[in-house]
């Protein structure tokens, strides 16, 4: 894949032989510099851009525009203020599934709450709950129409560490339960290793695919785990290439 | 709940005295100055012409205000959404705003010779749609992307995009400039009352009342009109918390 965005002083090439291919039901995390050029890997995945060169497929399709089996989540969990976390949830079906009866859309939005830990929330307004809560009302809203992928762009980001941990093991739980292939963007390594199949190492702009790793870990994994040696060999390989990704040698900084 | 109504009330009790007080104290005439104890009898006097003058305002001030509401939005809209829109119509509609709208009065009534509601309504609309344009336009242009990307990336038109987000997004700012919107709008209205010759509503009766020497009739006339702008601001933040109550926050 190619793609550059116009720029006054010309196009600027953000992605530049990119080669990612994601199996179907698998997690990946894709990693990479600050300002390589990930965001807009999500934004080509989801159809709302078209890249200059190459191709997306999804399913066996090629993505040519938006569709209704992508769900997103961002570092901002958009949730609108003027709806109730139960409403808010409940968003993508009137847009996917018109005709879907009021109660069916209410049973399945709460089927997502429970399972990542809001039942009682559902009447509430998104002001009224912390930043973790909020980041999981938005992951329930961006599967609640059971999508094919699921895309997220930093979707832990802006929480604090503990937050974010307990989110990790909510999403594991999600995943167990919904069958989606998820393409996540993250800058946090441990992360990308707790949550992934495999981790995609990106270059610096123009990004290009520099370095896959399988993450071969149990199923169930706990989040002690992150704090093995093998895991810590991960780490340290997946640290290097970041690294290389920034331009800087070993020893240098 | 009570401390809501009470103290409102209490302040206009005070600033009456207040204004009762400064007329004693420096012993002016009703020429001067009338004081509060004046207008009771005031309004008793011409309480027939206070009703009907008064829903002469009324109506047409909710008049211009409504088409103000439909003209602004639309336009909001339009220089919300297009960039070249924008670059276009600010000039004009700053211009527009600019000029005094006191100086537009033998304009629009030489254009509409007679038409007496008709210019009252469109003085109103005039000089009270720039506010309700401004923020909706800012309202819209300032959305957030992502907030467009969770339904534009599951192929939601722009039509739906903007009715289930845009627009509720941008309604505690459009009340914002309604509040605004409102008390302009009753400016505009007077200003043609008052200027017509062989007008109508609370600014003719103002008018009659210095042509008559009347005094306390024409500070009876300012009270009223204060009154009805204070009825229209809350019935404005009535809708508000109707449409936009979400926006409120818990005071902690």
């Amino acid at each position: 894949m190619k793609h550059a965005y116009a720029t006054a002083s010309g196009p600027l090439p953000v992605l530049d032989g990119l080669d990612v291919s994601v199996p179907t039901g698998t997690f990946a995390a894709v990693v990479g510099p600050s300002g390589c050029g990930k965001s807009t890997l999500t934004r080509l995945v989801a159809g709302l851009l078209k890249p200059d060169e190459g191709e997306v497929w999804l399913h066996g399709e090629r993505v040519k525009g938006p569709r209704k089996t992508v769900g997103m989540a961002f570092q901002n969990p958009v949730l609108l203020e003027w709806r109730t976390i139960l409403d808010n949830i409940i968003l993508p079906l009137e847009i996917v599934a018109p005709r879907m009866p009021r109660k069916d859309r209410v049973d399945r939005a709460m089927e997502l709450l429970e399972m990542v830990g809001l039942t009682g929330f559902e009447d509430k307004r998104p002001s009224e709950l912390s930043g973790g809560m909020r980041q999981r009302a938005s992951l329930c809203r961006s599967i609640v129409h059971k999508p094919d992928v699921l895309i997220m762009d930093e979707p832990f980001g802006a929480l604090d560490a503990f937050t974010r941990e307990d989110l990790w093991q909510t999403m594991r739980d999600l995943r167990r339960a919904e069958p989606f292939t998820a393409v996540l963007i993250t800058h946090d390594l441990r992360e990308s290793v707790y949550l992934g199949d495999q981790v995609i190492v990106l270059s610096g702009r123009p990004a290009r695919t520099q370095y896959v790793m399988d993450i071969d870990l149990p199923e169930d994994r706990a989040l002690d785990v992150l704090y093995t040696p093998p895991v810590a060999d991960m780490l340290h390989i997946l640290r290097e290439q970041i690294k290389i990704a920034q331009g800087r040698e070993e020893g240098g900084h | 709940m009570l401390s809501k109504i009470a103290v409102p009330i209490l302040a206009i009790v005070v600033f009456l005295g207040l204004w009762e007080a400064l007329v004693w104290v420096n012993d002016w005439p009703n020429y001067k100055m009338a004081s509060p104890s004046d207008l009771p009898p005031a309004f008793w006097k011409y309480k027939e012409l206070f009703l009907t003058m008064g829903w002469q305002t009324l109506w047409r001030t909710v008049a211009g205000l409504l088409l103000a509401v439909v003209f602004g939005t639309l336009l909001g809209m339009i220089i919300g959404f297009s960039r070249i829109a924008r670059d276009a119509l600010y000039p004009l509609l700053i211009g527009f705003n600019a000029i005094p709208k006191a100086t537009l009065v033998p304009v629009i009534s030489l254009i509409f010779i007679g038409q007496h509601d008709f210019n009252t309504v469109l003085m109103a609309f005039m000089i009270s749609f720039f506010p309700i344009a401004v923020s909706v336009g800012i309202g819209l242009s300032t959305l957030e992307p992502e907030y467009r990307d969770i339904l534009r990336a599951l192929g939601a038109s722009r039509m739906t995009i903007f009715l289930k987000i845009a627009l509720p997004k941008t309604l505690p700012e459009f009340f914002g400039a309604l509040k605004v919107a409102a008390t302009l709008a009753f400016i505009g209205t007077n200003l043609v009352e008052i200027v017509s010759p062989h007008g109508r509503g609370l600014g003719a009766l103002f008018k009659s009342g210095e042509t008559n020497g009347d005094y306390p009739l024409m500070f009876a006339v300012l009270i009223a009109l204060a009154l009805l702008g204070i009825i229209l601001y809350y019935a404005v933040v009535m809708l508000e918390r109707y449409f936009a109550g979400w926006a409120e926050r818990e005071n902690s």
